[in-house]
């Protein structure tokens, strides 16, 4: 498969990025996303310039490390798969790919493709978890009945792996479905409503700190979500928000 | 107070004041539709509702105040939102993910806005001059007449027109979504759903038929 790939390439997160043109051939089907990537840099490496900067770590979908805006909508073309997992048989003989990297202002471009995603890490640290005695009398999680229908909605919510496209395919750049899954893995948990008032005041301010948009219910973030991440988590949420603000 | 700058507060006081307006038409569709079934009732209605206490001197500046915070908050929304992503996308395809209607709200919304101008300009302004600065004797029977007048010219009421099919599109994604932004999200959501988009199609439609059936019926 010949292929033209539009990349954006930026030193730093202060020097002014572009879209640059690459050529590249001899692209499988099989081959997934990065390693098409992989191929283009080692093209790169061998003619003596700088790779194209991307992150990755598992390569399995489960990790949340890879990104990418590919050809307009976060992860590419195909649905409830990562970059990683995404196949080049998506795509065309001669077909131009843009790629860029996912843009926010609280994801700031460190270099070519790789953005600062830390903004998430302050909005778990802020409440996303359950405080547990630890001391060696931790009772067993599973000691306490849980509802099937709950444990499932908060296994699904659970499943979110913090990527970030749900900010990418936002046109408001809006944060509102990943802290809601966050917030929802443990509001239907009966571990995770000791600190429910809390924790959804606090990680929602810290959402807003970090300068993400708000939510119009646009439903994009949902469609776009690898792990398929229901909007009705943020129903949830806003309903957690609006009892905890009542309660003071 | 977090609960009256969070987004989330943001989201429900524009869910709020929306659903507010969507009630708020309904109640101008049926009293307007009177005009096309009986001219009689509608002038009786229109007389009840420019001279009743309550309508004219609490639920009018309720209803001002409702329309002038739902444009200020979409407004201001709409800069934070803008904000949120300072440098653009090259290429977006925003098409694949989400309807027109519900990327579009703040284009939608202006052209509501640049409507209510032009309604006020036509009736309120009109309505108040008769009323309260030139005190013309009470006649409860010149608003047919007055309707009539103002749908006579056909580049009127295909502004009239237009602006009810933006109102459509900004009623098809903010009616249901008003509910969402509250935390409705559950088994019945489907059935209310579907009962938004038919408000959504219904209202605005109807206020169209309204509005070429007094052309026409000059």
């Amino acid at each position: 498969m010949k292929l033209t790939l539009k990349i954006w390439r930026q030193k730093n997160s202060k020097a002014k990025g572009e879209l640059k043109t690459y050529p590249i051939d001899g692209i499988e089907g099989d081959m997934s996303f990065l390693e098409m990537l992989d191929v283009l840099n080692e093209e790169l490496i061998n003619k003596g310039e700088e790779p194209v900067v991307f992150d990755h770590d598992c390569r399995e979908g489960i990790c949340g490390a890879c990104s990418l805006q590919i050809n307009g909508e976060p992860h590419g073309p195909d649905r409830l798969v990562t970059t990683c997992q995404l196949h080049m048989r998506m795509f065309n003989d001669g077909d131009t790919i843009v790629i860029e990297p996912f843009r926010a202002k609280a994801f700031p471009v460190i270099k070519d493709l790789v953005v600062d995603r830390t903004s998430f890490e302050r909005i778990q640290q802020a409440g996303g978890y359950v405080s547990v005695n630890t001391s060696g009398n931790t009772i067993d999680a599973n000691a306490i009945p849980v509802n099937k229908q709950d444990a499932d909605d908060s296994f699904n919510a659970a499943t979110c792996i913090g990527c970030g496209a749900c900010v990418a395919a936002c046109k408001n750049a809006s944060a509102m479905l990943f802290t809601a899954a966050k917030v929802s893995q443990f509001a239907l948990l009966p571990q995770g409503k000791v600190e429910a008032t809390e924790r959804v005041l606090n990680m929602v301010a810290q959402m807003d700190k970090e300068g993400f948009g708000n939510c119009t219910n646009t439903g994009a973030c949902e469609i776009e979500c690898p792990k398929g991440i229901s909007l009705e988590n943020i129903a949830r949420m806003n309903r957690e928000y609006l009892s905890a603000s009542l309660k003071g | 107070m977090a609960i009256l700058t969070s987004s989330i507060a943001r989201k429900v006081a524009m869910a709020l004041s929306g659903l507010f307006l969507v009630i708020f038409l309904a109640q101008h569709f049926i009293i307007n539709f009177t005009s096309v079934l009986d001219p009689e009732t509608f002038n009786s209605l229109s007389h009840f509702m420019g001279h009743n206490f309550v309508v004219q001197f609490i639920a009018q500046p309720i209803l001002i105040i409702g329309v002038i915070f739902h444009f200020v908050m979409g407004i201001i929304l709409e800069i934070r939102n803008r904000s949120a992503r300072q440098i653009s996308y090259k290429s977006y395809k925003g098409n694949k993910n989400s309807s027109w209607a519900s990327r579009n709200m703040i284009i939608s919304g202006a052209v509501i806005l640049a409507f209510l101008g032009l309604h006020f300009y036509d009736f309120w302004f009109p309505e108040i001059v008769h009323k309260y600065v030139e005190s013309h004797p009470v006649d409860e029977t010149r608003y047919y007449t007055e309707l009539l007048q103002k749908f006579e010219s056909p580049v009127r009421t295909g502004l009239y027109s237009l602006s009810f099919v933006l109102l459509a599109l900004h009623l098809w994604h903010g009616f249901s979504s008003s509910f969402q932004s509250m935390g409705w999200n559950n088994k019945y959501s489907k059935a209310l759903q579907g009962f938004t988009k038919f408000y959504a199609i219904f209202i605005p439609l109807g206020f169209i038929f309204i509005a070429i059936y007094l052309h026409l019926n000059q």
